[in-house]
């Protein structure tokens, strides 16, 4: 019974109680330690004395009183132990828990401390996951495919670091809080970016990665309300995510986007992405995000793959090309070109593309040639695309998927 | 707590006189400005690593050797010692240094003994 209630704790305010001891505590490490003594303790008393009337408040209690011991005992080498002491004693008289203006505080906190740019991108990436999703080490690593010794190592250095740099617990002042929210915001995406494009490792666990990208820049929106990439960030994650069911069929195998059951779609997730993308487009330039799930909108709004509006996702993408010129958007923009006004100026661009050496060993690009090739009958050149593109195509379901268009266009070659 | 600035450069490729002259006068404008914000403990600018010397002890034995302890393009070309509230702070002091343009500025936290 009560591990029930202890497991639900866990799950909703692992983020909130780490985020309010590292206030009262000051120390990211210490933090953590308590927090994992005071479940443990949860587990010992709860089932003796009952649930307590508010069991997140008794978690916070107990952690604190656990960290305020084991800083007494720890030896004294340390002038910094008395000065924490102090602090921590002093806070004892902050006590007033939760008014919903100092939580959502302390919550800015934690995610701009997580993603403070002192830190290696994967650190951020893990001690997010770990601190604001109460992911445990295991399961990030199994998530990002690194052995659990090897994340645990991260996230120590990560908290050591925060600790002998003082890398400060603060909200960034209003000239820097753009371009910090910005790194927020890139390790929002890399989380889902990881989830979305598994293509190794536990599906299950990768599927969650995404429910927890969108979990983060769900508390950002909340946190930040009206900020346009934000929302465009999340809309974006919502409208991908919708059609999760669909993206391969019962044997485990890809299924383009032309081909998708919408009607098997989140709907529900679809509504309120597109809410979000009018409200990252309004009032002002919309930035990448924000493009980005126009494109994504532009293709949930097609009730059929035929009706999808391809001549405003190639000017979708002229736009987003001029805010981020990458060769992989350029690739983007030829095939929606291709869709929108036939193959030839899509062969065009990628020819362009191809020139400039950048996705060498980028199999979409040979793939996507192939396929225009291929609606346009030229079989033998098709299958050199896609003979291509199996050289360096990574992913097991995609590399059946190739090997089936390569069998078909070597059929009809000698037909 | 106290930071050190490590101010690293490509010591290689010229300076004309007057770019000299020209960040003389802005690392002596820094400099004063930290003086008078409290934030300076110490600071210099070091000769070039061609004038440096390593010196190693191994098995009792003293080894001298000539050049910088890493033969590496940019080498350290001074350094500040200073007091600050907290990272961020000290990497902002850091970003006024001049070289922080052309080259880099390693900030380190101090270690009290």
């Amino acid at each position: 019974m009560e591990r029930v209630a202890i497991e639900q704790v866990y799950r909703t305010d692992y983020g909130r109680i780490v985020a309010r001891l590292i206030y009262l505590l000051g120390d990211f490490e210490l933090a953590e330690e308590a927090a994992a003594e005071a479940f443990k303790a949860a587990l010992e008393q709860w089932g003796r004395d009952g649930i307590p009337a508010n069991p997140r408040a008794w978690i916070i209690a107990t952690a604190r009183h656990q960290a305020i011991d084991r800083l007494r005992r720890r030896v004294s080498f340390d002038a910094r132990r008395d000065e924490l002491l102090h602090f921590v004693e002093n806070r004892m008289a902050d006590s007033e828990p939760e008014a919903d203006g100092a939580v959502r505080d302390e919550r800015l906190r934690l995610i701009f401390t997580c993603c403070h740019p002192a830190l290696a991108l994967e650190a951020q990436v893990a001690l997010s996951l770990r601190t604001l999703c109460g992911l445990s080490t295991d399961e990030i690593a199994r998530a990002f495919l690194i052995p659990a010794t090897t994340m645990a190592q991260r996230l120590v250095r990560a908290q050591r670091k925060i600790r002998a740099a003082r890398i400060p617990y603060e909200v960034p002042s209003s000239d820097h809080l753009a371009e910090r929210l910005e790194a927020v915001l890139t390790v929002i995406y890399l989380v889902f970016n990881e989830g979305y494009a598994a293509t190794a490792g536990d599906p299950l666990v990768r599927k969650d990665l995404c429910a927890e990208a969108i979990r983060l820049g769900r508390i950002v929106l909340e946190l930040m309300p009206g900020d346009a990439e934000t929302a465009g960030l999340l809309a974006l994650m919502l409208l991908h995510d919708a059609r999760r069911e669909t993206r391969l069929d019962a044997a485990g195998e890809v299924v383009l986007l032309e081909d998708q059951d919408r009607e098997r779609w989140d709907r529900v997730q679809i509504a309120e992405g597109l809410r979000l993308v009018e409200m990252a487009l309004r009032g002002g330039p919309a930035g990448p995000y924000a493009v980005q799930a126009a494109i994504a909108a532009t293709h949930a709004r097609a009730r059929r793959a035929a009706d999808t509006d391809w001549r405003e996702i190639a000017a979708l993408y002229d736009y987003l090309l001029t805010q981020q010129p990458s060769p992989v958007i350029a690739l983007n923009r030829a095939v929606a070109v291709a869709m929108a006004f036939g193959p030839e100026p899509g062969l065009a661009l990628i020819a362009t593309i191809e020139a400039q050496g950048e996705l060498s060993n980028y199999y979409l690009l040979p793939a996507a040639r192939a396929d225009l090739l291929r609606r346009m009958a030229r079989w033998r050149e098709a299958a050199d695309a896609y003979r291509a593109a199996l050289a360096l195509v990574k992913g097991n379901p995609e590399r059946r998927f190739l090997e089936r268009r390569l069998a078909e266009a070597e059929a009809l070659r000698d037909s | 707590m106290q930071y050190m600035l490590l101010i690293y450069d490509n010591q290689a490729g010229s300076r004309s006189a007057a770019e000299l002259s020209k960040l003389h006068d802005e690392y002596l404008a820094f400099t004063q400005g930290i003086i008078k914000n409290g934030n300076f403990k110490g600071g210099d600018a070091l000769e070039p690593s061609t004038t440096a010397t390593t010196v190693k002890v191994r098995d009792g034995k003293t080894l001298m050797t000539d050049g910088p302890f890493a033969e590496t393009k940019e080498q350290i070309v001074g350094y500040y010692i200073v007091e600050a509230r907290d990272l961020d702070e000290a990497a902002a002091i850091a970003s006024r240094i001049p070289t922080a343009r052309t080259g880099g500025i390693e900030v380190r936290p101090v270690r009290k003994m």
